[in-house]
């Protein structure tokens, strides 16, 4: 055989392997959007549900997310930001540091129930917060702590190192250059990160298992000590735990996760998009 | 009184750099701390091979060999169905895609990793499992090799993404030296890109069978969840991580089930900490 002709086989065969993964990721989506968007109506997103999950909305599992994707940012926020600055502007070269990236490659790397257990024994009995919003929060924050550093430390890296230079030598301190010359040219890529971690957050099903989630809560969780009902979690017990759920009401409710995941990751994507179109370095 | 602020603010910043060590820990050793117990009524030798789940009878047997095997099982599926997938995948869009197409595929793969994995396992649920059941004929499709499948799409973007990376940071010299000795593409692909990128493909296929190992509910909706030794890829399993996801919300705090579950946890964090620190050396290796 010809090195022309098996050129072609190869790079037919790994065009092949990359329509092995689109194609199912598309038809993935197209499926859900397709036989979930019936089910979607105001009352299925307002109202509680009812008759055993079997019937009314999903309501308190939307506000349960949201409670808990802003309790995990508010947590994970300033601490990921300002690691991510320690990372950036202060870190030396050196072992310490060596092994602060290897700690957050672990942390990305602990597989999500484990979490959960953690959240657990220290959140909900160590803590005596009992299975709330606020073990809950905490745990995912902890979760989603290394993707905000990540994508916040590129991004602070990625400013010019001459900006900080020309701070400098006008008379500022480190600390100054950094909140008033760094941080604010950083902001797009730090909001990315956030916004890739409440999606991630939001999307998380293990870690709230046993740390906030209630089966079947048909109210709105009234403080942040509150048991409260989570979309994925929602999911979770109307596909495998409750029998007899009509098939629109799983898809509705897999397609409100999966559009606020994928929602989320569009935001981020296009701010990414914009920074880089009107980055003037 | 600017410099004292300061100096808190930057001692603020050193403490914050310092959480994912300190957090790092924090999970090891409460894990530890409700785990551990479990050794003072089961040997480790007999917790990790005894070949009996049995948590809740009396006594209890806690051995938990076939939740190992079966993340074994499920891991060894996907990783067969991902390796080649994902890799071919990162060759084709780091070399081969035009520009255009290029942006669109990474668009596509971002897309499957950000996909909740509950959500995968409810579409595996009602579409994969029936497939299964009746391309096989089996009396169910909740089997590992319907796991293996879910997990090999959910091991793929992170193979895709790390091995796209390492492909890409292959100096171009390189190529051009291949392909002026009159290499066609792909030869310079073949025999000089891949070889040269190959630590960072490890790591690659290593941390996405991390995620695999790691990865829970799409595998508890799917694979069946039977804890009993596993014979084939076409039978019901059940996985460390499914096991302590199902069963810990009935464990009583404090009792020997609860001391497994979380013995299970110690095993899983052991496991996700080797590959990581492992797949690390590999892709430093590589600078």
């Amino acid at each position: 055989m010809n090195s022309k002709k098996s050129q072609k086989i190869a790079f037919f065969l790994l065009f092949l392997a990359t329509l092995l993964i689109v194609v199912p990721v598309g038809l993935i989506v197209v499926i859900i959007i397709q036989k979930g968007i019936g089910a979607i109506s105001w009352q299925f997103l307002t109202d509680i549900p009812r008759k055993g999950m079997r019937a009314g909305g999903i309501f308190p599992a939307i506000v349960g997310t949201i409670y808990l994707v802003t309790g995990a940012i508010v947590f994970a926020l300033p601490v990921g930001l300002f690691a991510a600055i320690y990372l950036s502007e202060y870190a030396k070269d050196n072992f310490l540091t060596r092994m602060i990236k290897l700690a957050i490659v672990n942390l990305a790397g602990v597989p999500s129930v484990v979490y959960g257990l953690f959240g657990l024994a220290i959140f909900v009995i160590f803590f005596n917060l009992g299975t709330s919003i606020l073990s809950g929060s905490l745990t995912l924050g902890i979760m989603i702590l290394p993707v905000i550093i990540t994508t916040s430390r590129e991004a602070l890296e990625s400013v010019p190192y001459s900006f900080r230079e020309a701070s400098l030598s006008l008379g500022a301190s480190k600390w100054q250059t950094i909140r008033h010359i760094v941080l604010p040219n950083a902001i797009p890529g730090i909001l990315t990160g956030t916004i890739l971690g409440l999606g991630r957050a939001a999307g998380e099903t293990a870690p709230i298992l046993f740390t906030v989630a209630a089966f079947y809560l048909p109210q709105l969780p009234k403080s942040i000590f509150d048991q409260a009902m989570a979309l994925p979690y929602h999911l979770y017990v109307i596909s495998t735990q409750v029998p007899n759920v009509d098939e629109n009401i799983r898809y509705g409710t897999a397609l409100v996760l999966l559009f606020l995941v994928l929602f989320m990751n569009l935001i981020a994507i296009i701010i990414r998009y914009q920074f880089r179109k009107q980055k003037k370095w | 009184m600017r410099k004292i602020k300061e100096f808190f603010i930057e001692k603020l910043i050193l403490i914050c750099g310092l959480a994912s060590i300190f957090f790092v820990l924090l999970i090891f050793l409460f894990l530890l701390k409700e785990g551990f117990a479990v050794f003072k009524t089961v040997s480790p030798a007999k917790f990790l091979f005894g070949s009996k789940w049995y948590p809740i009878s009396e006594p209890a047997q806690l051995g938990i060999l076939p939740l190992i095997l079966g993340s074994l099982l499920v891991t060894l599926g996907a990783a067969v169905i991902s390796i080649p997938i994902g890799v071919a995948s990162a060759i084709f869009i780091a070399e081969v895609a035009p520009a255009k197409l290029k942006e669109i595929l990474k668009a596509g793969t971002e897309l499957l990793a950000a996909i909740p994995s509950v959500v995968l396992g409810f579409i595996g649920m009602v579409t994969l499992v029936p497939w299964v059941k009746n391309i096989f004929h089996l009396p169910t499709g909740l089997t590992a090799l319907s796991g293996s499948i879910m997990l090999a799409f959910m091991a793929m973007p992170t193979i895709v993404s790390i091995a796209e990376d390492a492909l890409y940071s292959v100096p171009k010299s390189y190529k051009e030296g291949a392909l002026a000795l009159g290499a066609t593409q792909w030869q310079a692909i073949w025999r000089v890109i891949l070889p040269a990128a190959s630590s960072g493909i490890l790591a690659a296929v290593m941390l996405g069978l991390g995620r695999v190992i790691g990865e829970t509910m799409a595998v508890m909706m799917i694979t069946g969840n039977a804890a009993v030794l596993p014979h084939s890829i076409l039978q019901p399993v059940r996985t460390l991580t499914a096991t302590i996801a199902a069963e810990m919300g009935e464990a009583v705090v404090g009792s020997e089930h609860y001391f497994a579950l979380f013995a299970i946890g110690i095993v899983l964090f052991i496991i996700s900490f080797g590959i990581n620190v492992t797949a690390d050396i590999f892709l430093h290796r590589r600078k």
